[in-house]
């Protein structure tokens, strides 16, 4: 009885014999250690053996129950044999062929493009559908009928680990209990519940899982264990689920079909809405001008957000008189006015009258137009962008023609050309659209509407072009008609479909009445059609202006509240200062007194500040005690992005001149908002404040490691550094953030105790300030 | 214009109707549901313990609400277990092993009686059960047609890309070196009985027989 000859499939002649054990033959190809999962799917894997009932790495995107799942096969017994002598060259899954008719999914080829074995390792998924899992028993049992044909012998079935039997979980979210199979959970072991993560959170004198979630959203992130779908909550906020889905190990990606659309929808909504918000914060509505700003950025700030400043505001209203004092020009000077002067009073526009007054106010208007126009291309930070741009080129258009009009000369031949010209003039009307959000809105609308803007004048001339033909044959029998031509007919149809209907050109035949009625009614449907779209697309920017807007004021009032906030905690620990209790030579009792309303973690808090400044030898304290001690002359409108709300305006007690006196360099260092702890649930917004602020720190701190010298100029602006935030847990008793954040300590002072990261010290001490304010 | 928009708005849910008709045509014909009979009785005829059972019919009922499984559930299962290649002609032939009584559907008892054979039956069972995929026209004999149809179909599973390159004549050598071993007699096709005297002769097979013991 010989044995099976190896045939070619593995990989070369062997020779025969019965106690040849075809495994043993290297020579025979890719005959790999056992029970390791096939080289294949090596490489998508992320390297590690795994089980073959657990999950390979399939890419498994839950498009619906039965549909394709990108998956690589786990069984390494039916592979194997398949495979015995086969080396798969490494093939991603971009390239795998598609015959099956199951694989025609038109989203086939970014599923595919996904599952790439860099792209599949780095998500780390190795996602079975809850499906697959079922049937896996099935295949590899299905398995039994290769053997007869298996020429070599299948590998030995991986050790199976002491499976306990399926047993029902209990996970706790939040006080509602969810129980499941273990098994359920089991199907996804690249996620919390399906891993041993889990077992972090689990509870042992309860037996069940607890977790401090939100156990609505739960409900969903269970369903995908049971249903292999991940739905998307309707009335959550997206945000909210994303977080859920990040903390329970799963990707976005595996939102089912059915809520894959508004899913995305939303989230784009948002980002874009985050986008806005956070090119409205570094737009720098604020009054935010870092330190070393030239001159260009600061007239440039000053252009684009004339609030900023007096002057800009002054010169933005100046320039927007005198567009309308030009425009208004241009209209009046073509009014007749009679000439009294002449006999007989003849009419002759008042442009010609008074020739020498409309020149001069032409002068003026176009010497201020070029003067602001020069103005914003020194000022640009872009010079090409800024040439390229709409609003420039308007300003070019507005003052052009002027200077043409002065340089031509003065003879009638080219009078006709200067008089077209003249027509431009009417443009500086648009310059009107820098001082008018909702003229930008319109062009912004026009300008993405233009498609349908097209489509209607495409539909328009179409119809224009038909109806001319038509109404010329059919009228052109008639004596006398005023049809003469088809481009003269076509007068006529578009003031009969836009339904104007000026009455100077009639049909007089019948035909020519019957196809003019039809003409005017369908004039009424194509204008129509694209009409609601615009009005739509309008409606939409408008809205999203008006929110970005309101956004921005509410975000003002926000930051002040949040000031208030913090300026009301900060206050509790000088508060505790002056009241002595953290002096050794404090008595007794009056220690207890004005302990008598901090909480442990307070009395920690302060017992760290209080070590930070026996460290630094230097004390916190508030800004008018800071004032005072400096004397403090304000340095001219150098403002910073204060955090905390002053009570008094800025300049007054932050910015040092060179005349800090010497004495206050004793005090010198006050350190950041390090005790920016906020006890009224606003440490989110503090979170993202601080996030916010970081942006600024380190240009403020380049600078001052950069420029020693002008430390004092520089380092003695008013530039507070959030340092250290510390979260309190927020005491049951407290009410949310719009309540009056009055100190715990007792009532706080009005102003806040912003610490200023002024260094009135010698420049070697400025990295070290700089060190200690980066808390 | 208010009239233009409501002669669009109607003209689309006129449309719309004939599709929601067809679709709930369909949803009728799934809802036909097959229960599967008594737990106890399932456990006396196969060789699974009620536990197993219960986890099998979780499994099952959860992909297969309706209780049956037809040829193109077996399809999809196998295209996604063995994306490489086309699965769908095995799959094909392995339904119809499943499908013992030829309905068209895979009951959830047959999906368990198969599987109790080939996980927990003995050596002849599980022999005569191959035979029995083998034999794709259940005459009761092995002809090189379907052997051939068979190994072309587990081949078309490995899919283009394979090392060493898939050659044509590939499924045919296979299946010459299959008869050689199998028909003892030469004469073109393999009984049972050869079938089952050739297999127990070797000790690969029989060894990997074993293999499968611990899936469930």
């Amino acid at each position: 009885m010989t044995r099976l000859r190896p045939n070619q499939l593995c990989g070369g002649g062997v020779s025969q014999g019965p106690s040849q054990a075809v495994l043993g033959e290297g020579a025979l190809g890719a005959t790999r250690p056992l029970p390791a999962s096939p080289s294949i799917f090596r490489q998508a894997q992320r390297g590690g053996e795994r089980e073959p009932e657990e999950v390979e790495n399939s890419e498994q995107l839950c498009r619906g129950g039965q549909e394709l799942r990108c998956l690589i096969p786990p069984a390494p017994p039916l592979l194997l044999l398949l495979q015995r002598g086969h080396r798969h060259p490494p093939v991603s899954l971009c390239e795998w062929p598609r015959a099956s008719p199951g694989f025609h999914h038109p989203g086939d080829s970014h599923i595919f493009l996904k599952a790439s074995p860099q792209v599949s390792a780095g998500l780390g998924r190795g996602r079975m559908a809850a499906g697959v899992a079922t049937w896996l028993p099935f295949a590899r049992a299905a398995a039994v009928g290769w053997l007869p044909l298996a020429q070599q012998p299948l590998p030995p079935a991986p050790g199976v680990k002491a499976s306990r039997g399926d047993e029902v979980l209990v996970v706790n979210v939040s006080g509602r209990r969810f129980e499941t199979w273990k098994n359920t959970l089991d199907r996804y072991p690249d996620t919390l519940l399906g891993s041993s993560e889990k077992e972090f959170f689990y509870n042992a004198d309860s037996g069940e899982y607890f977790f401090d979630r939100d156990p609505d959203m739960f409900r969903h992130v269970l369903n995908f264990y049971r249903t292999g779908r991940l739905h998307c909550p309707r009335q959550e906020c997206i945000q909210a689920f994303d977080e859920e889905l990040a903390f329970y190990g799963l990707v976005p990606e595996l939102v089912g079909d059915c809520c894959l659309e508004e899913y995305r929808d939303r989230k784009k909504e948002n980002a874009e809405r985050l986008a806005e918000d956070e090119e409205a914060e570094q737009a720098g509505d604020g009054p935010t001008l870092p330190a070393g700003s030239s001159l260009r950025q600061r007239l440039w700030r000053a252009f684009e957000n004339p609030h900023t400043s007096t002057a800009a505001l002054v010169f933005y209203y100046v320039t927007g008189f005198f567009i309308a004092v030009s425009v208004i020009a241009n209209v009046v000077e073509t009014i007749p006015c009679r000439s009294p002067t002449r006999r007989p009073p003849r009419e002759q526009p008042c442009g010609d009258r008074f020739p020498l007054a409309f020149f001069c106010m032409d002068t003026a208007c176009v010497l201020i137009f070029t003067g602001e126009y020069l103005l914003r291309l020194f000022a640009a930070p872009s010079r090409c962008r800024f040439l390229r741009s709409v609003m420039s080129l308007i300003d070019v258009v507005a003052i052009l023609p002027y200077y043409i009009g002065l340089f031509m000369p003065k003879n009638e031949d080219v009078s006709g050309a200067f008089v077209t010209l003249r027509v431009f003039r009417v443009f500086r009307i648009f310059k009107f659209s820098r001082h008018s959000q909702g003229l930008r809105i319109l062009g912004y609308t026009l300008k993405s509407c233009a498609s349908e803007l097209g489509f209607l004048l495409f539909s328009l001339t179409m119809a224009i072009i038909i109806f001319a033909t038509v109404m010329f044959y059919a009228e052109k029998g008639t004596n006398k008609t005023n049809f003469t031509s088809i481009p003269a007919a076509f007068w006529y149809t578009i003031v009969t479909m836009t339904t104007l209907g000026y009455g100077d050109m009639v049909p007089s035949t019948i035909a020519g009445k019957i196809f003019g009625s039809i003409c005017s009614l369908s004039g009424v449907l194509v204008i129509a059609l694209p009409v609601p779209v615009i009005v739509s697309n309008f409606s939409r920017i408008y809205h999203q202006n008006q929110r970005a807007d309101k956004r921005r004021a509410q975000q003002k009032v926000r930051l002040a509240r949040i000031r208030l906030a913090k300026s009301g905690t900060t206050n509790a620990f000088l508060q505790y200062k002056q009241n002595g209790s953290l002096e050794d030579s404090g008595g007794g009792e009056e220690q207890a007194l004005c302990v008598r309303n901090r909480s442990a973690f307070e009395q920690q808090h302060h017992h760290l500040l209080h070590c930070l400044e026996k460290t630094t030898c230097h004390e916190f304290t508030d800004e008018l005690t800071f004032s005072e001690a400096l004397g403090a002359v304000s340095l001219g409108s150098r403002t910073s992005r204060s955090t905390s709300v002053s009570s008094q305006p800025v300049g007054a007690g932050s910015l040092l001149s060179s005349c800090c006196p010497r004495r206050a360099k004793r005090r010198a260092i006050r350190l950041a908002n390090s005790t920016a702890s906020v006890s009224r649930g606003s440490m989110q917004e503090l979170d993202t404040l601080a996030g916010l602020r970081r942006s600024p720190a380190p240009q403020s701190r380049s600078s001052l490691n950069a420029k020693p010298h002008d430390s004092l100029d520089l380092t003695c602006d008013s530039r507070d550094f959030v340092a250290a935030i510390i979260s309190i847990p927020t005491p049951p008793a407290n009410t949310p953030d719009e309540s009056q954040p009055s100190s715990p300590g007792g009532g706080g002072g009005g102003a806040s105790s912003t610490l200023r990261n002024s260094s009135l010290g010698t420049p070697c001490l400025l990295p070290e300030t700089v060190k200690i304010s980066s808390l | 214009m208010g009239a233009v928009m409501g002669t669009f708005s109607s003209l689309q849910t006129k449309q719309r109707r004939p599709s929601k008709d067809k679709i709930e045509d369909e949803l009728e014909m799934t809802i036909v549901c097959h229960r599967p009979e008594g737990l106890e009785q399932l456990e006396a005829q196969t060789n699974f313990t009620k536990r197993e059972l219960q986890v099998l019919y979780r499994g099952f009922k959860n992909e297969c609400p309706s209780g049956v499984v037809n040829e193109e559930t077996f399809k999809q299962i196998y295209a996604q277990f063995f994306p490489h290649g086309d699965a769908s002609m095995y799959a094909h032939y392995l339904f119809h092993a499943f499908d013992t009584t030829q309905t068209g559907s895979v009951k959830f008892e047959d999906f368990v009686t198969a599987l109790s054979i080939l996980l927990r039956g003995t050596v002849h069972e599980k022999l005569r059960w191959t035979f029995n995929l083998y034999d794709i026209n259940k005459d009761g004999y092995i002809n090189k047609e379907e052997m051939m149809d068979i190994v072309k179909a587990i081949y078309d599973m490995m899919g283009k890309y394979t090392y060493p390159v898939l050659k044509e004549d590939t499924p045919r050598q296979h299946v010459d070196i299959f008869f050689q071993k199998m028909d003892k007699n030469k004469d073109g096709i393999v009984t049972l009985d050869e079938f089952l005297e050739s297999c127990q002769e070797d000790d690969n097979i029989m060894r990997s027989l074993q293999l499968f013991q611990n899936v469930m």
